[in-house]
């Protein structure tokens, strides 16, 4: 059995492509397209350089010396929070961006909520010289202010999605009703493995540099390739696939996914999807995701705006449904605590995202030789407000 | 008894289709929407289940359902408001909503409760044919009910005659690359692809969707087609004057 993604983009029962006819020829010519593109010489050779001299990789795979004494085990990190713009999300926004010129496009749209992807997304556009719109609910546009001006200064045009809550999944909705009415000139560029076939395969496959990395990097560090861990926060779930991608279908490697439980799985404030969520259809896939008993789509909270969503990738819903992954659930005050923890033990500030992945340790004990590698997902510089308002630094 | 859709579809005429959202503007208001759409001419209704997160659709439609959400629709509300509609309701009665609230009522139970109202068909923007031709047909089947599925400028030819032979009704004709409500009356490219489908001679007749609001789109979309559908020129209708004046809306298109 395996846990990658079949032909149809189905991980077990979770998958699929549920979309509008409006949207099929859209993501049929990129399911046609997408796997004989990234096998091309040329494609590969300009992501990888693009990869290497303009986000910054290989990211270091850094031995967290005091951290591990703190918790009496050998914790890796992997540096994701060094690529430029501050997270792993460009890995995928210089993939997609090399396939939409690859398939014609001139034109990019992109959904953000934290305003990482749509960061990463305008980017990429102003590095090709791409017209860029990036939709944002109107409430996150509201909190988010320095990303909205960093995609601004980028040269993008930010679209508030008015409809629904006004958050990330009424701006996912939002950049696929432009695709509809768009069909030919724009891609969409998802910024997470959710949505339907074939993004979360793709999205998946521009991040599986994160776990490729790993592997050589362990062997030269520890002498082997597998950690006995891959630690993960998960939102729609990309750096977890990223991290976990060569490990998945290797059962030696133990997989956790790590999800914010906001105020608590069950204080009706959170985004804890794998304990909260039912199986349904959002944007696209077949999934788990939070909802009422009539099936309308909740929205979701976490203190981490990257978390907020009310999904799960198919991959990651797959995991749970068959036991391949541990899912552990971590609060607002148990994550910024262990931000705070890594700030000063590592010298490392975290996002609030990836705070929640270190947050673990506290209560899932491992072996003082088990090797404990955590995806370090983005730097802490947009959260620092938050940081600072949480912990009173000021 | 056979279907309501294909009877009506027999008839030599150009049929009048209009969609409202269930529950829009007041929760009550399903009922006598239906009577007095009948009432005025009307061949064939589409009764929007809403959704929190429609897709395919653009403000005014969202509008309508975010609200209509508010004042507490749901599948059971849509179903016991529906479940004497056939004493007083003879055209045909289609369930529009999306696949999400029929997965969680349970699909095999959402078409029985359809069959035990009296709906005739339904569609579901977001169910692919492809799924519903493997997966749900032979449900549907059973309980009586037309599965309906949209083309669009771009769908392709090998495709729509997929479509065509899956379908065993008429196939929804979506006017234009885009959502519910976005386009302003019908230019060359639009008549090119109504003339384009037409020549096709598919089995199932098309009716035509999507940026339809007033006698003169109704014309051009009827031209070749069996008919057309009003979606958010309705609801407009119904946000501003409210739905005692149904008969002005219906008096203006044919
Ligand atoms: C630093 C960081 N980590 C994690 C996430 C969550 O996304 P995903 O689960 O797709 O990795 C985000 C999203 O904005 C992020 O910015």
């Amino acid at each position: 059995m395996s846990y990658q993604a079949n032909e149809k983009g189905y991980y077990g029962e979770f998958g699929g492509a549920f979309i509008p006819e409006m949207l099929y020829p859209n993501c049929e010519e990129l399911r046609q397209n997408y796997v004989r593109i990234m096998q091309e010489e040329s494609f590969k050779k300009e992501f990888d350089s693009l990869l290497k001299d303009y986000v910054g990789r290989p990211t270091p795979l850094y031995f967290a010396e005091r951290l591990s004494k703190k918790y009496k085990t050998k914790i890796y990190l992997k540096r994701e929070d060094l690529c430029h713009t501050g997270a792993h999300k460009v890995n995928n926004t210089i993939g997609q961006i090399l396939m939409a010129k690859k398939l014609g496009k001139n034109r990019i749209i992109a959904e953000t909520g934290a305003g990482q992807h749509g960061v990463a997304t305008a980017t990429v556009c102003a590095l090709m010289g791409i017209e860029c719109v990036v939709y944002m609910g109107e409430i996150d546009i509201a909190r988010q202010a320095p990303n909205v001006a960093r995609m601004k200064m980028l040269g993008a045009e930010v679209r508030p999605a008015l409809s629904g809550s006004r958050t990330l999944k009424d701006a996912t909705n939002e950049a696929i009703r432009d695709w509809i009415n768009n069909p030919v000139d724009t891609h969409y560029i998802i910024g997470s493995v959710v949505g339907p076939h074939p993004y979360p395969d793709m999205v998946a496959r521009f991040q599986s540099v994160i776990s490729e990395e790993i592997k050589w990097q362990l062997q030269e560090k520890e002498g082997r390739e597998n950690p006995d861990f891959v630690v993960a926060c998960v939102g729609g779930g990309s750096n977890a696939a990223g991290a976990y991608y060569h490990y998945l279908d290797n059962e030696e490697v133990g997989i956790i996914a790590v999800e914010a439980a906001g105020h608590g799985i069950h204080s009706g404030e959170s985004a804890a999807t794998s304990a909260l969520g039912k199986i349904g259809i959002i944007h696209g896939s077949k999934t788990l995701l939070m909802q009422t008993p009539d099936g309308q789509i909740t929205e979701p909270y976490s203190i981490s705006a990257g978390l907020d969503y009310p999904g799960v990738g198919p991959m990651h819903a797959n995991l749970f449904a068959s036991g391949r992954g541990e899912f552990i659930s971590i609060t607002d005050d148990e994550a910024m605590t262990a931000g705070l923890l890594l700030s000063k033990l590592e010298g490392i500030i975290p996002a609030i995202e990836s705070s929640h992945a270190f947050a673990i340790f506290e209560t899932r004990k491992f072996k003082e030789n088990d090797i404990v590698v955590v995806n370090l997902s983005g730097r802490g510089d947009k959260d620092l407000n938050t940081y600072i308002d949480y912990f009173k630094l000021a | 008894m056979s279907n309501r859709i294909i009877k009506k579809l027999e008839e030599d005429k150009k049929l009048l289709s209009i969609y409202f959202t269930a529950g829009y503007p007041e929760i009550e208001n399903t009922v006598q929407i239906i009577q007095d759409l009948e009432k005025n001419g009307v061949d064939m209704i589409e009764i929007g289940l809403p959704f929190s997160d429609p897709l395919a659709d653009g403000p005014t439609i969202q509008a309508s359902s975010t609200t209509a959400l508010q004042n507490g629709m749901t599948s059971e509300v849509l179903f016991n408001q529906l479940a004497d509609i056939r004493k007083s309701v003879s055209i045909p009665l289609i369930i529009m909503g999306y696949f999400n609230p029929m997965m969680q009522y349970g699909v095999e139970e959402f078409c029985k409760k359809c069959q035990e109202i009296g709906i005739d068909g339904l569609i579901i923007p977001d169910l692919p044919v492809d799924v519903y031709n493997e997966d749900y047909r032979a449900i549907f089947e059973k309980y009586g009910l037309l599965n309906v599925f949209l083309i669009t400028p771009q769908t392709s030819e090998e495709r729509i005659r997929f479509i065509d032979s899956v379908s065993n009704g008429f196939i929804y004709m979506v006017s234009s690359a885009s959502v519910t409500g976005s386009k302003s009356g019908f230019g060359n490219e639009q008549t090119h692809y109504f003339e384009r489908i037409a020549a096709m001679n598919l089995k199932n007749p098309q009716i035509v969707g999507f940026g339809i609001k007033d006698s003169e789109t109704f014309q051009q979309a009827t031209k070749t087609a069996k008919g057309a559908i009003i979606g958010s020129a309705f609801i407009k209708h119904l946000t501003e004057k409210g739905i005692n004046t149904i008969s002005d809306f219906t008096k203006t298109i044919r």
